[in-house]
């Protein structure tokens, strides 16, 4: 496990430069999201006729989904890019696995220090909600680990995929699958309002899970069977993105 | 050299091949403690593929492999910390600082920090960078880079240190400060090994070496026993006009141990440079221009494989 601290420390020594950059994407993003559509939009949901679950205002219904959605969206971010150019054209895991470090310390080392960073978007829009009075009760602070697990069902997978581009081929990956989950997976919408066919396909989609399980402790709605296999969903995501991780790191780095 | 110690490194037909191609064809040779030993060959020869498998870099794929006494297969972190790696590509981590850069490798080889910013500074010192620490990698020349990728190389006092072409790329001034630090590096007892495809930096730094081509050692002994065994003691070049070239079968027979017609160049293997290019004369061949020289790692390696070094 030495090893994969080692990692964490090297991606803080980067990040300590580079933090100002991400703060817009991972946290002003989506508090303007949440200013504009919950404050602004919400005030005509909230006149028609929404139904929404539990009988909640837009704003509450709408902020617990923007947690899981920017979660989903760090995690997605910083497993693309800067994973592939790590493995590729930076050639830092090369000169790192030249040391005793393992590959499993790589991997392991990276989603752990996704998990920090997801922590810190999660723990200050969590505050931000707070603020703002959504949370129905002190179950809120399960909200955090649980929009991190939603950010890891992410980044496992996504780190694997990277691992085995040779150039980034993340053009793809955010317009056709980040950005309609965003839209599409009950972040402003109940999915029920979906067409039926939809409605399915949306029941599989991580995100729907994430969003699910966040919004549920948030607002206290969570049912038993239902939090326990949005939990599992996501959890196994995770753990089959770690072994293809591990699997695409050592293919590429011990060939 | 001590033959009766336990060789450093020991490789028993050692073999890497990728799918169906055979990079490094059951190659055996033995690099005893303080030794340096070269890797000389072409483009494709499988120096690099030779150099990551004894770094444990990459999968032996048939015969015996002991590094320092290890096998790769099952103790490649333990093998690792005891290596300095120079690779080919540089591959300095980039987000970070210089110092940065040696304090973090230290950290990947658990060294505890007040030793590692101590190593740190010696090394920065040692190969002229201690101005730099706290430049960007970005920022730095090409010589700079290769030179802090060596001084990385050295933060955990490896006993070996792997050199893949340590100064490909550099112009002669950078090429001759690397080649300096290896010589102390060298004189402090460290064991040696690196490939390059430069015969003067094979001869300059090599105790011993082997001639790679074609996934193959083809030879292998000291710069100077090779040279022996594989070339006469001196080359004499002619240049001649085309016409004359044309016409030449058979003027210059007898005149030399073994001729090597190259398409810019021809070159008479010879004990006597001087003499042969007197009877060169007397023949009457009219020459563009003559250079009698000793005889290097070049030839030896046209001897053997009909080709030269760098294309
Ligand atoms: N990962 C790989 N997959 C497939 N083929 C490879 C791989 N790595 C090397 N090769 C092939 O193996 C052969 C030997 O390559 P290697 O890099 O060992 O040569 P080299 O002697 O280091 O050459 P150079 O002087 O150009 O660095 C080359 O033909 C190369 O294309
Ligand atoms: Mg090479």
């Amino acid at each position: 496990m030495i090893g994969a601290i080692r990692m964490v420390q090297r991606n803080a020594l980067v990040y300590r430069r580079a933090w100002r950059g991400s703060v817009f994407f991972s946290f002003l993003q989506p508090t303007l999201f949440l200013i504009a559509m919950g404050v602004g939009v919400g005030r005509l949901v909230n006149r028609g006729d929404a139904s929404l679950p539990a009988g909640v205002d837009f704003l509450d219904f709408l902020a617990p989904g923007l947690l899981a959605a920017a979660c989903m969206q760090t995690a997605s971010f910083e497993s693309s890019w800067p994973i592939s150019g790590k493995m590729t054209w930076q050639r830092t895991y090369e000169a790192i696995t030249a040391t005793p470090m393992r590959i499993r310390d790589l991997v392991f080392g990276e989603l752990a220090w996704m998990a920090v960073r997801l922590s810190t978007v999660a723990i200050a829009f969590t505050a931000i909600i707070t603020l703002f009075g959504v949370p129905r009760s002190p179950l809120v602070i399960l909200a955090v680990p649980a929009a991190v697990l939603t950010g890891l069902a992410f980044s496992a997978p996504i780190i694997a995929y990277a691992a085995t581009r040779k150039r980034d081929h993340f053009n793809g990956l955010f317009r056709f699958i980040i950005t309609p989950l965003f839209l599409f997976s009950g972040v402003f919408f109940p999915i029920a309002r979906l067409p039926e066919p939809l409605q399915t396909v949306a029941w599989f989609t991580p995100l729907f899970h994430g969003v699910e399980l966040v919004r549920g402790l948030t607002l206290n709605t969570l049912e038993s069977p239902a939090w326990l296999i949005h939990a599992a969903y996501l959890v196994s995501l995770t753990v089959i993105g770690i072994g293809a991780s591990l699997w695409a790191f050592r293919r590429r780095l011990h060939a | 050299m001590p033959s009766t110690a336990e060789p450093f490194i020991r490789a028993r037909n050692l073999t890497k091949r990728f799918a169906n191609f055979t990079a490094v064809d059951s190659v055996s040779f033995d690099v005893q403690p303080g030794e340096a030993f070269g890797f000389l060959g072409p483009n494709g020869a499988g120096k690099t593929s030779t150099m990551r498998m004894i770094g444990c870099a990459s999968p032996v794929t048939e015969g015996e492999l002991h590094v320092i006494g290890m096998n790769p297969r099952t103790e490649a972190s333990r093998i690792k910390a005891r290596l300095g790696v120079v690779p080919q590509q540089d591959n300095l981590d980039a987000e970070i600082t210089v110092r940065e850069n040696l304090l973090m490798y230290a950290r990947y080889f658990d060294i505890p920090g007040p030793i590692a910013r101590r190593r740190a500074d010696e090394l920065l010192e040692f190969v002229q960078l201690s101005e730099r620490a706290n430049a960007e990698v970005e920022s730095l020349s090409g010589g700079m880079k290769r030179r802090l990728t060596i001084a990385r190389a050295l933060i955990n006092e490896p006993e070996v240190i792997l050199l893949d072409e340590p100064t490909t790329g550099l112009d002669p001034q950078a090429r001759h400060v690397i080649w300096e630090r290896l010589y102390r590096l060298k004189r402090r007892g460290a064991t040696l090994l690196l490939t390059t495809h430069y015969m003067d930096e094979a001869e300059q730094l090599c105790d011993r070496l082997v001639v790679m081509d074609k996934a193959k050692i083809v030879a292998e002994g000291s710069p100077r026993q090779l040279i022996e065994q594989y070339s006469t003691r001196e080359v004499l070049e002619l240049r001649f006009s085309d016409e004359v070239r044309a016409q030449l079968d058979g003027r210059l027979s007898g005149l030399a141990d073994r001729i090597e017609m190259l398409p810019d160049r021809t070159l008479l293997y010879t004990g006597d440079g001087e003499r042969t290019l007197e009877q060169v004369h007397t023949r009457n061949i009219p020459l563009e221009s003559a250079l009698v020289r000793r005889s290097t790692l070049e030839d030896v390696f046209l001897r053997l494989t009909g080709r030269t070094l760098v294309e």
